[in-house]
């Protein structure tokens, strides 16, 4: 760490691994109520867990972008942080508020919720991923303005570099589509087309920035490869990710009440969505192997090389498997969606998060990197939970082509619930790998008080 | 990548390509939001369908359903329920419910009263007639 603002990015990774831990809590029980479908009813029915589920998820991952931000924007640009206070202030007002969403997902009737937060002047919830109370949208943008003008002051104050450039572009991003969540039209066509400009622009768009500059700025600490080649190497990527995921929202434009272009449009552009994608795994593994130095913190590398290769196959052969319109015509809003939807964001997101914090989270400690003891306890959760993922994706690859094939290519059509009992023993697989996954994460906390002899911090 | 292919190419390979894909999409959906009419359904975008979204939303039915395929996959799809099982047939499941049968999937009791109902069945008879491209393949959803 060489800025003593930078440490203000710990609390944020804190948050971010307390609120994963609370993700998978959730995502066991959904998985059981799969199988025993009147577990924790009427407690918690199964779309509230699915949606704090899928709300903790956005919003760990936001405390991990934005403590990535806070980390690396003072270090590139070289100089202190435009203002710590207010990233602490911004960090409390926005646990609080989280915490309060997840509270009254759990504790009130949603319905109730919607009229208590003042869903009746502006109607915003009840859409997936953007249930947030109106209250609560409306902190976000408070919290990401704060946020994106102490980091862009800090970057005009300094030394601008591609990787800030483009973290920067992707957050700038990232807030201007959430915009898009506060539209919501009577026309049900209308309000889902623009539904994924948020969802879609987001994770296949200006994300992707956001994770390829976090992941180049880790590769050049960990490899000592020279800044041009990597920044060039960056531009490429996400040249590649915008020229292909721009056009490729029309992938969700099939079957939603657009014209029928989009099934031309869609399918060409999305099926190209894999090569970014690609494209980074090639780059972690060719910097990695250019290394010019031994770098002491083996397990960043680990993670580096880890979102390289299951972003690759979770976001771009997963996705690719049912993009084309024709596949697509059978297989949307399967169980394959649902394979695709848990590999992709593990792979890309939660990876890179993971990634930044392994890296980082040593040096906010005041070490160059954890004892080598700590450090084999987090390599054994990274393929804990990376396999385990891989299982839980193929079971429920396996239980959507089932799905898909007797409930809608067969002559005989089976109704859904009839289907849903016949690839209970899928379920009942998912939900184990589900439990080796969640005994990762355990691990991974773990490893975070394992003592030992740790590297000391040399600055150079 | 070899020396002849520079950091300022690639940077401007980006802006460009990134402000040329960006201006595709607008373009795309402008052309998308003047023919929307055609396919969806605007025509019969009663007040009462408006009111029936309301409450789809307010009961968060998309945490376990589909609609037109997008939403959660524990419970059917509701884009087409209307013609697969009629507006009586669909009131009555939702006053019955939760059905409280042992170790099977559950859904809420929402209290709703008859003009909600009515409300709701607006909305899914509309939602049914939206032309999305003959999807889903088959009435099961």
């Amino acid at each position: 760490m060489k800025y003593t603002s930078q440490s203000v990015a710990l609390p944020y990774f804190i948050a971010a691994i307390g609120l994963f831990v609370g993700q998978i809590v959730f995502g066991l029980a959904m998985g059981l109520q799969y199988v025993v479908g009147d577990f924790l009813f009427p407690e918690i029915p199964f779309n509230v867990a699915r949606m704090v589920h899928t709300n903790l998820l956005i919003v760990w991952l936001l405390f991990g972008f934005m403590g990535a931000a806070y980390y690396l924007i003072p270090e590139e640009a070289e100089t202190e942080l435009y203002s710590p206070k207010l990233a602490l202030l911004m960090f409390w007002i926005f646990l609080i508020a989280g915490a309060a969403t997840i509270l009254g997902y759990l504790l009130v009737d949603y319905a109730t919720l919607a009229e208590m937060t003042g869903n009746n002047i502006l109607a915003t919830m009840g859409r997936e991923f953007l249930e947030q109370p109106l209250l609560t949208k409306i902190g976000i943008v408070i919290v990401a303005l704060a946020f994106l003008f102490n980091i862009s002051m800090t970057m005009l104050k300094g030394r601008k570099t591609v990787i800030s450039i483009v973290m920067l572009l992707g957050l700038w991003g990232l807030a201007i589509f959430f915009l898009f969540s506060f539209y919501n039209p009577g026309n049900l066509v209308k309000d889902k087309f623009y539904w994924w400009w948020v969802v879609h622009l987001w994770v296949e768009g200006v994300w992707e920035l956001i994770m390829a500059a976090m992941l180049a700025f880790v590769l050049i600490k960990v490899t000592g490869v020279d800044r041009e080649v990597i920044e060039k190497w960056l531009y490429v990527i996400i040249t590649l990710a915008l020229v292909t995921g721009l056009i490729g929202t029309g992938h969700h434009y099939f079957w939603i009440g657009t014209p029928g272009y989009w099934q031309w449009w869609g399918s060409i552009f999305s099926a190209l969505e894999p090569i970014p994608f690609f494209a980074m795994t090639v780059f972690a593994f060719n910097m990695v192997n250019r290394r010019r130095r031994e770098h002491p913190n083996k397990a960043a590398v680990l993670w580096a090389l880890g979102t390289g290769v299951m972003a690759f196959l979770g976001a771009g052969v997963w996705g690719f498997l049912h993009t084309l319109a024709p596949v697509n015509f059978y297989t949307h809003g399967s169980q394959i969606t649902a394979a695709h939807g848990h590999m992709a964001f593990y792979g890309a997101y939660v990876l890179v998060v993971l990634t930044i914090i392994s890296y980082a989270m040593p040096l906010l400690r005041g070490r160059a990197a954890n004892s080598q003891r700590a450090q084999v306890v987090e390599m054994w959760s990274f393929w804990l939970m990376t396999i385990s993922m891989v299982f839980i994706t193929l079971f429920l690859t396996a239980a959507g082509i089932l799905q898909v094939w007797l409930q809608r290519v067969s002559d005989t059509p089976m109704p859904f619930m009839q289907v849903q009992d016949q690839i209970n023993l899928f379920y009942w697989m998912r939900l184990w790998a589900g439990v080796v996954f969640a005994v990762g994460l355990v691990t991974y906390v773990t490893s975070f008080f394992i003592k030992g002899e740790s590297k000391p911090l040399i600055t150079p | 990548m070899s020396g002849t292919f520079t950091k300022a190419m690639a940077r401007n390979i980006f802006y460009g390509g990134t402000v040329f894909f960006f201006l595709l999409l607008v373009a795309l959906t402008v052309d998308t939001t003047t023919n929307l009419h055609k396919s969806d359904n605007s025509a019969n975008l009663t007040p009462q369908v408006v009111a029936g979204k309301h409450i789809w939303e307010t009961r968060n039915c998309i945490g376990c359903h589909t609609l037109l395929g997008e939403g959660a996959y524990f419970a059917p799809e509701l884009g087409n329920v209307y013609p697969r099982r009629g507006p009586e047939f669909i009131k009555a499941w939702i006053q019955s419910q939760p059905t409280g049968a042992p170790g099977r999937r559950q859904m809420p009791q929402f209290h709703l009263t008859d003009q909600e109902l009515d409300d709701l069945v607006a909305f899914l008879k509309y939602t049914s007639e939206i032309d999305a491209q003959k999807w889903p393949p088959n009435i099961e959803g």
